[in-house]
């Protein structure tokens, strides 16, 4: 093996191009994925039976969404990506397509951290006369926060393991370059270095996150 | 103050409803603390509940200080519920937030300045003695200071009433005297209607004025504590009072035993100064009558002390009878067991 011969100007751009994606689709997943965790949460212990329909068809795409392959949810978007973003390649194109298969997952995970929230403490908040809105503002979200940046940090993992599919559309990134300089051209030393930046990326999310939730956590 | 009229809560629907509460009425007058005792599963949960409306109820109005909750929108009550604090038998505090930010929590909800909130939330702190603790969150404080701290929550909006469910439950015997001593403090001090469910005995008896004893969903007595806890008229309350003081085996056997010509057992009742009063042994003096005691008790209904005392009378019939009318004229109450 030799990797005097790398060309670490395109390892260097690969790694920006993977940060970015991970960067705004993370956001873009957050924005997108935490209102509709609230929602699922909300409806999915509602009275009112209309709102339990709609709950149920919610559910039901979220289903959807998280049980397509990502890489096939990658191909079908292409018009989506061009109509919204103008691309479908590209950091930017790969873009909508990350968030759709990411957010309906996180959204998950954010109506699992919420229903652990103590059902006492939400009791205790509408007897002091709190609204729905002040309730999820000053008790859920609060008292969720640990179960909630657990949640992002498996989001952003996610993230970057699907960034690494997103070659397979021209996405670019360290995934892309793994398999096309080491897999394609059998250039195997591409293929460790990429290999090996994705696994420090993911280590240092998982231990970032992990350090978060440990600050937040006061039980 | 509070009115609960025809309260009826059904959970559940078909064959599956289940009746938690039928067609209770209750009645708490202001300023008083008022206690309601029972079994659990007896609907007294539910019904404190229902005071609020965190327990919307299938039937029947819930009036408190002349407005009825059951009519108002979701707003109204909203801000009808900032007058009725309320503490519970698991604290419920924001596990996110400090001592100081939870008291903060009903205050912030109205958007009251920060400097008001400020001093708002240190007079609450002195008042349950919690100064000290303002910084440290619920999980570093023991049980009797996250209830100190509920205490203090649902004081912050200057509530008229105070419901407290379970709110000693989860407390050992000295916490509770002292969370007693607490909510006694305050209800003399803010006036504060204190409306509180129990399934112990023992804190009807130290803090309130009346008791509704609660059974299969509705109530079965209701009065003055100390009429109730004296003269109890339903099995229920029996069984309340005597899960507080002993075994009634052994008193059984004695009572037996007494059964004869020359001997009578009564249950004597002292109330008041007369308790601490030796109008007993005068009266046996005269008479000439000697007395076994068979069981006893001597202790305080909120304040005030009572006695009661079961003992055999021997002697000449007579003489028995002259002393049992000698001891009623003396105000104290006297009942033949035979």
């Amino acid at each position: 093996m030799n990797f005097a011969d790398l060309n670490w100007q395109e390892m260097m751009d690969a790694t920006v191009a993977t940060l970015q994606m991970l960067i705004f689709s993370g956001l873009f997943t957050i924005i997108l994925g935490l209102p509709l965790g609230i929602l699922l949460y909300l409806w999915g212990r509602s009275n009112s039976i209309v709102i339990r329909v709609i709950y149920s068809v919610l559910s039901f795409v979220v289903n959807i969404l998280r049980s397509v392959p990502f890489i096939i949810l990658m191909v079908a978007l292409i018009p989506f990506s061009k109509a919204v973003v103008g691309t479908s390649i590209g950091v930017l194109g790969t873009i909508p397509p990350l968030v759709i298969g990411a957010a309906p997952f996180f959204a998950r995970l954010v109506e699992t951290a919420l229903r652990e929230v103590d059902r006492g403490v939400i009791e205790a908040a509408q007897g002091m006369g709190a609204s729905t809105n002040q309730i999820v503002m000053r008790v859920l979200l609060p008292e969720a926060r640990p179960g909630l940046l657990a949640g992002v940090t498996i989001t952003l993992v996610t993230l970057v393991s699907y960034t690494a599919m997103s070659g397979m559309v021209g996405g670019g990134g360290l995934g892309d370059l793994a398999i096309r300089y080491g897999y394609y051209r059998y250039e195997k030393e591409v293929m460790i270095i990429s290999v090996v930046l994705m696994v420090i990326l993911v280590q240092l999310l998982q231990m970032a996150g992990d350090r978060l939730v440990r600050h937040f956590t006061r039980k | 103050m509070i009115n609960l009229k025809g309260i009826t809560k059904v959970y559940g629907k078909g064959s599956h409803a289940a009746t938690a509460l039928s067609g209770l009425n209750l009645s708490i007058e202001k300023g008083e603390i008022f206690g309601v005792i029972g079994h659990s599963g007896a609907g007294k949960s539910t019904l404190i509940r229902c005071i609020n409306l965190l327990e919307r109820p299938t039937e029947g109005e819930v009036w408190v200080d002349g407005i009825e909750l059951t009519k108002l929108t979701q707003g109204q009550l909203q801000e009808q519920r900032r007058k009725i604090g309320m503490i519970f038998q698991h604290f419920n505090l924001l596990s996110s937030a400090t001592v100081y930010d939870n008291i903060a929590f009903p205050l912030r909800l109205t958007g009251t300045s920060r400097a008001d909130i400020d001093t708002k939330v240190k007079d609450l702190l002195a008042l349950v003695g919690l100064e000290e603790h303002r910084d440290k969150y619920p999980s570093q404080l023991s049980g009797g200071q996250k209830q100190r701290v509920g205490i203090a929550r649902a004081l912050a909006s200057d509530p008229d009433v105070l419901l407290c469910d379970e709110a000693t439950s989860a407390l050992d015997p000295q916490t509770t005297d002292s969370i007693l001593k607490l909510l006694l403090d305050i209800n003399k001090r803010f006036h504060l209607t204190i409306v509180l469910i129990t399934h112990e005995m023992h804190v009807i008896q130290s803090i309130c004025d009346r008791v509704a004893v609660i059974h299969g969903g509705g109530i079965v007595e209701q009065g003055k504590v100390t009429e109730v806890f004296l003269k109890p008229q339903h099995e229920v309350t029996r069984d309340f009072i005597r899960s507080e003081s002993q075994n009634e085996g052994p008193l059984r056997t004695a009572l037996d035993a007494a059964a004869g010509d020359n001997s009578q057992a009564v249950k004597i009742t002292f109330f008041g100064e007369k308790t601490y009063g030796s109008a007993l042994s005068n009266v046996v003096r005269e008479t000439g009558v000697s007395f076994a005691i068979l069981h006893g008790t001597i202790s305080t209904i909120k304040d005030v002390p009572y006695g009661q005392m079961i003992v055999r009378f021997e002697g000449p019939a007579e003489a028995i009878a002259v002393t049992i009318a000698e001891l009623t004229a003396q105000g104290l109450e006297v009942e033949v067991i035979s």
